[in-house]
């Protein structure tokens, strides 16, 4: 620690830090606009001159470093005539067109002129004029005038987001930000540079011209579309949510969002939205009164259960649904006698069930992720499953932390990669154990060859050693296996182990007990072995389940299905009931994070139509149906008294005992390796439209090694037929060589796929 | 894709910077890829960027921020003269007046048959020389007179 002095008051700061970093912690503020304190340092805005003593001229304040001694004046008459003189070179060229400017009210360049511009310009020429460019379907560049190349944006990219898609070209005068070659910008993190952008140049697209920022309210959320627990401000106006941004939180978000989690918004007040109870009568679909459409549910499920037995109902749900509404939905089944609820839809392996001892979660906080010094992920589409986990992970690799990867696809994740081994579907168990084989090796000093023993050294050298299951490794048909070998490796190597939770609520579901007991059936059976009834919350069963076509035929021979959904969707093939729901931006409800962090969040508007929140409906459902305990009057009791003696850090545990590795059996023809699209992961963000347009939401294709192109006789480009079961679709095929040999990759989750069966096993693909 | 010549120079160049410092090599890799072509197009960018590990608009950085690239086909030997004060005040005007009446080409232009390419540059540093233009940025001629640019054309003519 040093001490230094700024406007007269003694401060004690960190060696090594700069001068405005001092400054902001003792709660000075000093005017800046290309210095972040998340990006690297680049002062060229020069907005931030103070005064220091003995220096004889100004000095940056975000690229001073303090020391000992040092006497900072932010205010002094020099340090003033240094600001207003840049404040002014920088308004020279800006357009000052403020009144219909985006950012108007908002804007870092409006609110330091204020303290620091002059009245008028003394400038009489010509303003520089900069051309608008199309970054794609997010990002606003219509007024690049406004520019004023402070480089957060082109900082933000190389550092954080991990690609440079922005840059400033040309020079001097003449220097502008744009993408190579007027492309696109792609990152699944590009809405931040919405909001590391100090003036109006970069702006939302989606926002653009809907409303001026004081005219917002303002409520906290949380996230509903990542396991992450990212905290949100919904900006709304009359009763409709107009923008999402983040607010800050250390822990879990930092300061960023990822283009889910803010452009979701979009697809909240969609066409389909489903507004007002129906009910299927004589095979046409009549929109009725909430009594009527309940007293229907209610007495089907009645009938139902008193006549094929309780166990013939069974009840699905989305993961990221709110703690209440499962809690509630599996009070409800148990209350009717049948222990059939699940919300793990796109598992497909449960033989972890009874054998793990709590409920699976990250294993350890988000922030001990960023601080690992080796990590092994597998079977993770890292960037799009997870995209804020995955820039935590970029930037302790940038910091020297070794990134292994074990999984059946190889996306570049935008990051130094130690070692990788990238195998079929089908032989990730033999890799693991091949890893803690030649870990346990290399604790008796031996080492063994191969990618599987350079994966294993690289965790052996490791203090703070991190191995995490990605979605495709709970999805995989032996993720149990995955699971007692992670734990393996992790012992071995005296680390922790964890998931990369999938859903919002995920680990919510596990601690609320929405899972199968003993003699209830888990999602799978309850789909293989077709129940008489089913009750969905929020489930798009052709897009969400591990085999749509098994959830479809299923669904399709239930004598009731009662839909709880915020949008009128396929249910209105084969439901009976549709009740329309909240989306979580009209209820309240609590998540639980991957790191079980425990959040409860407010509706941010209220609900459209005849929407209720969900938990009301199942309460009411309750009701209606004799069950004892569903009285409570506001989401709040519900979490209590769902929460009620959860000792939430005593019941997250991944320990799993009882599960032998055993290689699967050598599987003939190709196999399919299924990705969710980043935006295909829920109902909402599948219908936001922003979302849809970008290069991500492209439609699904058939990616396979060149080599097995070859076989088949097929160009990349060529139309193939891909067939699963009964079902085939026509996918245009691709060629990605470093898939490994014998799988396709098919996406899952997306409309153009929903036809096929499930998300792992054989596929076969033949010219179309 | 890269000729094999350029990848060996840029293979040469890359010996003097330290092993995981490949972007160093960037400018030099452009200059042997005008020195080729005439000209750096987006597709060259993208290859350099390829082959020093660097981001594409990085590249693209370098090469807009440079004068001396020329980021659109240019003429086979391009005339780059320099307009700065020095240049300015020994005639520079009267060098640029006598380049369009000879060849039909103003500053940024390239005559129909692709054989010349004009430029305006910035000060080469030479000025007791002034006015001066540079052919193909490797050779410099000064003193510049109408009679000296006909006789620069005139050899520049049987090459």
């Amino acid at each position: 620690m040093i001490n230094i002095e700024i406007d007269g008051k003694q401060i004690q700061t960190e060696n090594g830090s700069t001068v405005i970093e001092a400054a902001h912690q003792a709660g000075i503020e000093i005017p800046h606009f290309c210095y972040h304190k998340k990006l690297s340092i680049a002062a060229n805005c020069r907005m931030c001159l103070v005064q220091v003593e003995k220096a004889p001229k100004p000095l940056p304040a975000c690229a001073t470093p303090v020391t000992e001694g040092m006497k900072v004046f932010t205010h002094s008459e020099q340090a003033v005539k240094a600001q207003k003189g840049v404040m002014e070179f920088l308004l020279i060229n800006h357009p000052l067109d403020c009144p219909i400017c985006d950012q108007g009210g908002e804007c870092m360049l409006q609110d330091i002129s204020v303290g620091y511009g002059g009245g008028h310009s003394r400038y009489h020429e010509e303003k520089r004029v900069v051309l608008a460019k199309d970054l794609g379907p997010l990002v606003s560049a219509e007024e690049m005038s406004r520019c004023i190349n402070c480089t957060r944006c082109v900082r933000f990219g190389q550092e954080i987001a991990g690609q440079m898609e922005l840059g400033q070209a040309f020079r001097s005068e003449h220097a502008e930000i744009m993408s190579f070659v007027s492309g696109s910008v792609n990152s699944e993190l590009s809405g931040n540079m919405i909001d590391l952008c100090p003036v109006g140049a970069l702006t939302s697209k989606p926002f653009r011209y809907k409303a001026r920022s004081w005219e917002l309210s303002r409520r906290r959320s949380v996230s509903a579309h990542d396991s992450l627990g990212s905290n949100l401000a919904v900006q709304t106006k009359n009763n409709r949510v107009l923008r999402v941004l983040p607010i800050e939180n250390e822990d879990i978000n930092e300061c960023w969002l990822s283009d889910k989690d803010r452009f979701a918004y979009e697809g909240l007040n969609t066409a389909d939205r489903l507004t007002k109870p129906m009910i299927k009568q004589d095979g046409k679909w009549q929109e009725v009164e909430w009594q009527v459409a309940l007293e229907y549910a209610a007495n089907g499920l009645r009938h139902i259960a008193n006549g094929a037995g309780a166990e013939q109902v069974g009840a699905l749900a989305t993961a990221n649904s709110t703690l209440e509404e499962l809690y509630l939905l599996q009070k409800l089944m148990r209350g009717i006698g049948s222990d059939n609820v699940d919300f793990r839809l796109r598992q497909s392996d449960f033989s972890s069930d009874g054998k793990q001892q709590g409920a699976p979660w990250l294993g350890m906080s988000v922030s001990d992720i960023g601080r690992a010094d080796r990590l092994l992920i597998v079977g993770s589409f890292l960037r799009k499953d997870h995209p804020l986990l995955a820039a935590r992970i970029r930037r302790a690799a940038k910091s020297g932390a070794q990134v292994n990867i074990v999984h059946s696809a190889d996306d570049d994740l935008l990051m130094n990669v130690a070692h990788k081994a990238i195998v079929a579907p089908d032989a990730l168990v033999e890799t693991l154990t091949q890893v803690s084989k030649a870990l346990a090796a290399e604790k008796q000093g031996q080492s063994t060859g191969g990618d599987a023993g350079a994966i294993a050294r690289s965790l052996a050298g490791g203090e703070r050693v991190a191995v995490l299951l990605g979605n495709f490794a709970q999805q995989h048909p032996q993720a149990a296996q995955l699971q007692a070998l992670a734990q393996q490796i992790s012992a071995l190597s005296n680390g922790k182990f964890g998931f990369l939770v999938e859903a919002a609520n995920s680990v919510g579901g596990h601690l609320v007990q929405a899972t199968p007991g003993a003699k209830g059936l888990n999602a799978a059976a309850m789909l293989a072995t077709p129940r008489k009834a089913y009750v969905l919350l929020n489930v798009e069963a052709e897009l969400d389940c591990a085999d749509p076509q098994q959830a479809m035929a299923a669904m399709q021979a239930a004598d009731m299905v009662i839909a709880m959904s915020a949008y009128k969707h396929h249910a209105t093939e084969y439901a009976d009931v549709l009740l329309p729901v909240a989306p979580f931006s009209e209820t309240s409800g609590t998540f639980v994070s991957a790191e079980g962090r425990v959040q409860s969040f407010k509706g941010a508007v209220k609900p459209l139509g005849e929407v209720r929140p969900a938990w009301k409906v199942l309460r009411v459902l309750g009701n209606l149906l004799k069950v004892d305990g569903f009285d409570q009057d506001t989401s709040e009791a519900v979490r209590d008294e769902a929460m009620k003696g959860v000792d939430v850090p005593a019941r997250l545990n991944n320990a799993i005992g009882g599960v032998e590795a055993r290689a699967a059996s050598a599987a003939s023809g190709l196999q399919r390796v299924a990705d969710v699209p980043i935006y295909a992961t829920d109902a909402v963000v599948r219908r936001s439209a922003p979302l849809q347009a970008t290069a991500d939401a492209a439609i699904p294709q058939a990616w396979m090694h060149g080599d097995e192109l070859k076989k088949l006789g097929v160009q990349s480009g060529a139309v193939v037929k891909v067939s699963q079961g009964q079902g085939s679709v026509q996918l245009f095929a691709a060629a990605d060589d470093k898939l490994p040999k014998g799988v396709v990759r098919v996406a899952a989750g997306h409309a153009a796929t929903a036809s096929l069966g499930a998300m792992f096993g054989t596929i076969s693909v033949e010219r179309a | 894709m890269l000729s094999q010549q350029i990848t060996t120079l840029i293979d040469k160049e890359l010996k003097k910077y330290p092993a995981d410092q490949r972007q160093s090599a960037v400018m030099a890799a452009l200059r042997f890829v005008q020195d080729e072509k005439g000209w750096i197009a987006p597709a060259d960018m993208t290859d350099i960027a390829d082959y020093l590990g660097m981001q594409q608009m990085a590249v693209y950085e370098v090469a807009t921020f440079y004068h001396m690239y020329n980021l659109k086909p240019m003429g086979r030997h391009t005339l780059t003269v320099c307009t700065n004060l020095s240049c300015q005040l020994c005639g520079s005007g009267d060098t640029l007046a006598h380049i369009h009446k000879r060849l039909g080409i103003g500053l940024g232009e390239v005559t129909p048959d692709g054989k010349y390419g004009l430029r305006e540059g910035e000060c080469m540093g030479a000025c007791v020389d002034a006015p001066l233009l540079t052919i193909n940025n490797k050779k410099m001629c000064g003193r510049l007179t109408s009679e000296k640019i006909d006789q620069i054309l005139a050899e520049l003519d049987k090459q």
